[in-house]
């Protein structure tokens, strides 16, 4: 009879070899399994190409879409225009982590006596994702201004990102109580049994595991976020979307629209892949079987 | 010493199990490819019969000869709201400020003149809501012509058809009264304040090539952005054709006055009506708007309409 530590050992070894073979085994199937899908790739594009290009519009399309010379040259200025999103973009993105931060540990407090806060925090949640963004900016953007007040900005930039931060708040504060909420109890208690007050428990305890569980899915609504930058345009501001329509406007050519898809897309895909990077690191640690 | 030999059987089974699933990830991918490929191929095929039909030049103008949406109707479109004084009369539904079914308004007025020229009864013209982003979209059009304060290019040329002018038009500015922009008397008096101008219109070129501001100007997708941001003093100065800025500065923004309008460009710019590439009723509607030209008709329209719109000191 061997003993537990041995049989352990033993049963390791066992399936470390099975992991080996079936990996070699896995390997040849590999090779075939990149020609199938090399080949119905193919197939599926060449499909794809031959619908597009035989279809009775694509001539059309093509004139008014693919236009190289036409994409090109509205390129530089929708690229100048495009540092206005990525500006407003970053200055948002700051100041919604903190009152998101700030939304979700008032929803997650504990006790009849936060009772307002609690429900100040979830009525802000829900009007901040109920209401369009669009609506949210072209309210803020043009009837805080109309109020002509002395002290508040007119600046149409100013008051887009405003929305844009009020909107993306909501969402931002949802992800950040989920991962409040992920955190076991126990936590807390652990937290607060070693003589942490309650602010510090949720400081130094619960918020870094919280935080850390949910950068994902922040992320993610920073890739929205980014994209919803477009909508300050509609104030009549010339960032990358509005360019790309005065040029569209201009020549009744859509190859500015490819322009600024590109540009977004430059910054967008980058952000998905680390995105996807930091939930597969995330999910390997999980499995791996160490705190999260 | 029988637990880790079940135990290696157990993952070599898990194994040739994730190696299995990998085959029917495949077949599941190929199938997906192949119903994919079918109906990309189907979509693909269907109505190729019908490229091409507005191309033919028909040889006479007559009524019944004419290329139509709807045989026997003109069917004319125009962006919602219609603004006056282009558009006139009370507005019923669906349109808004005003009613382009009205016969008043300068473009209503000449769209009935040329359809009574082509033989369409008043109630022959039937009007479409026509936002002026979808006037150019590629695709069949559900309109014969739009008119709608468009200005012809010779870049916009290249992807729809034009009539021939049926208004030269001049740009101009609107201000508030009272603020510093108020004063300029110059072109060049107006470069350091933050203009701006409706989206799709001249105007921002305008201001771009010509003005050439100090201050990034701003584009409007709306009529009522472009004049609640004048109102809030959020720009300087609003670029608008003549004729709008008598409009706006009458009904829109109360506290407001056309500062000028700038000399007109060697070759000038112009209003046409906008039609499907290569459509064959475009030379109906230029012979008709040459006979509208000629007998003093367009003129007087002008006259009827736009008579305000004369009186505006020029920016030199």
């Amino acid at each position: 009879m061997a003993s537990e530590g041995d049989r352990r050992a033993d049963t390791e070894v066992a399936s470390r070899r099975s992991r080996l073979l079936s990996g070699l085994r896995l390997e040849a199937e590999g090779a075939k399994g990149v020609a199938i899908a090399l080949l119905s790739t193919v197939v599926f594009v060449a499909v794809v190409v031959v619908a597009v290009t035989q279809s009775a519009g694509w001539p059309e399309v093509r004139r008014t879409f693919f236009d190289w010379g036409d994409i090109s040259s509205s390129f530089p200025d929708i690229a100048k225009a495009f540092v206005l999103n990525v500006k407003i973009f970053l200055v948002c993105e700051v100041f919604i982590l903190v009152l998101a931060l700030l939304i979700a540990v008032l929803r997650s407090l504990p006790g009849p006596v936060f009772f307002p806060l609690r429900a100040l925090a979830t009525i802000y949640s829900d009007l901040a994702r109920g209401v369009p963004t669009i609506l949210v900016i072209a309210l803020l953007g043009f009837g805080a201004p109309a109020l002509q007040l002395t002290g508040v900005p007119r600046s149409r930039v100013f008051w887009a990102g405003v929305g844009l931060i009020l909107v993306y708040s909501g969402y931002v504060a949802e992800v950040y109580r989920a991962g409040i909420e992920s955190v076991h109890p126990s936590q807390e208690a652990a937290a607060r049994s070693l003589g942490l007050s309650r602010f510090q428990a949720l400081r130094r305890v619960i918020l870094p595991q919280a935080i850390r569980r949910v950068i994902p899915p922040l992320l993610n609504d920073f890739i929205g976020l980014q994209k919803d930058t477009a909508l300050v345009g509609t104030l009549g501001v010339i960032e990358a979307f509005n360019q790309s329509q005065i040029d569209s406007n201009a020549t009744f050519t859509y190859g500015a629209y490819l322009a600024a898809a590109a540009l977004f897309v430059a910054i967008t895909i980058p952000l998905a892949r680390l995105t996807d990077w930091l939930i597969a690191r995330d999910r390997r640690r999980r499995q791996a079987g160490a705190l999260a | 010493m029988s637990e880790p030999l079940s135990d290696r059987r157990g993952s070599q089974l898990l194994a040739s199990l994730r190696v299995r699933r990998r085959h029917t990830h495949l077949l599941g991918a190929a199938v997906v490819v192949a119903v994919l490929a079918a109906v990309a191929a189907g979509c693909g095929s269907t109505k190729k019969s019908s490229a091409g039909s507005t191309g033919t030049t028909a040889s006479s103008c007559a009524k019944g000869d004419l290329n139509l949406v709807t045989p026997g109707t003109l069917t004319v479109g125009t962006d919602n709201p219609a603004f006056p004084p282009w558009f006139g009369g009370t507005p019923h539904k669906p349109w808004q400020v005003s009613d382009p079914r009205s016969g008043e308004g300068y473009e209503s007025a000449v769209a009935y003149a040329v359809a009574k020229d082509l033989g369409f009864a008043k109630n022959e013209v039937k009007w479409t809501h026509v936002p002026f982003n979808t006037s150019f979209a590629p695709g069949p059009k559900n309109f014969d012509f739009d008119i709608n304060q468009i200005s012809y290019t010779a870049a916009r040329a290249k992807q729809v058809s034009f009539s021939d002018s049926y208004y030269d038009v001049n740009q101009s500015v609107v201000v508030n009264k009272g603020t510093p922009i108020a004063k300029v008397t110059t072109v060049s008096g107006l470069k350091p304040y933050s203009l701006g101008a409706q989206l799709g219109t001249t105007s921002y070129q305008f201001i771009k090539d010509k003005i050439k501001p100090s201050k990034q100007p701003s584009v409007f997708p709306s009529n009522a952005g472009a004049v609640q941001a004048l109102k809030n003093k959020q720009i300087d100065g609003l670029v608008v054709d003549l004729p709008t800025a008598f409009y706006v500065t009458a009904v829109q923004v109360p506290n407001g006055r056309v500062l000028g309008q700038f000399p007109a460009e060697p070759g000038g710019e112009h209003f046409g009506m906008v039609f499907a590439k290569g459509n064959s009723l475009v030379s109906c509607v230029n012979k008709a708007l040459t006979t509208l030209r000629n007998d003093g008709t367009l003129q007087q329209l002008q006259q009827k309409w736009l008579a305000k719109a004369t009186g505006a000191p020029t920016l030199k």
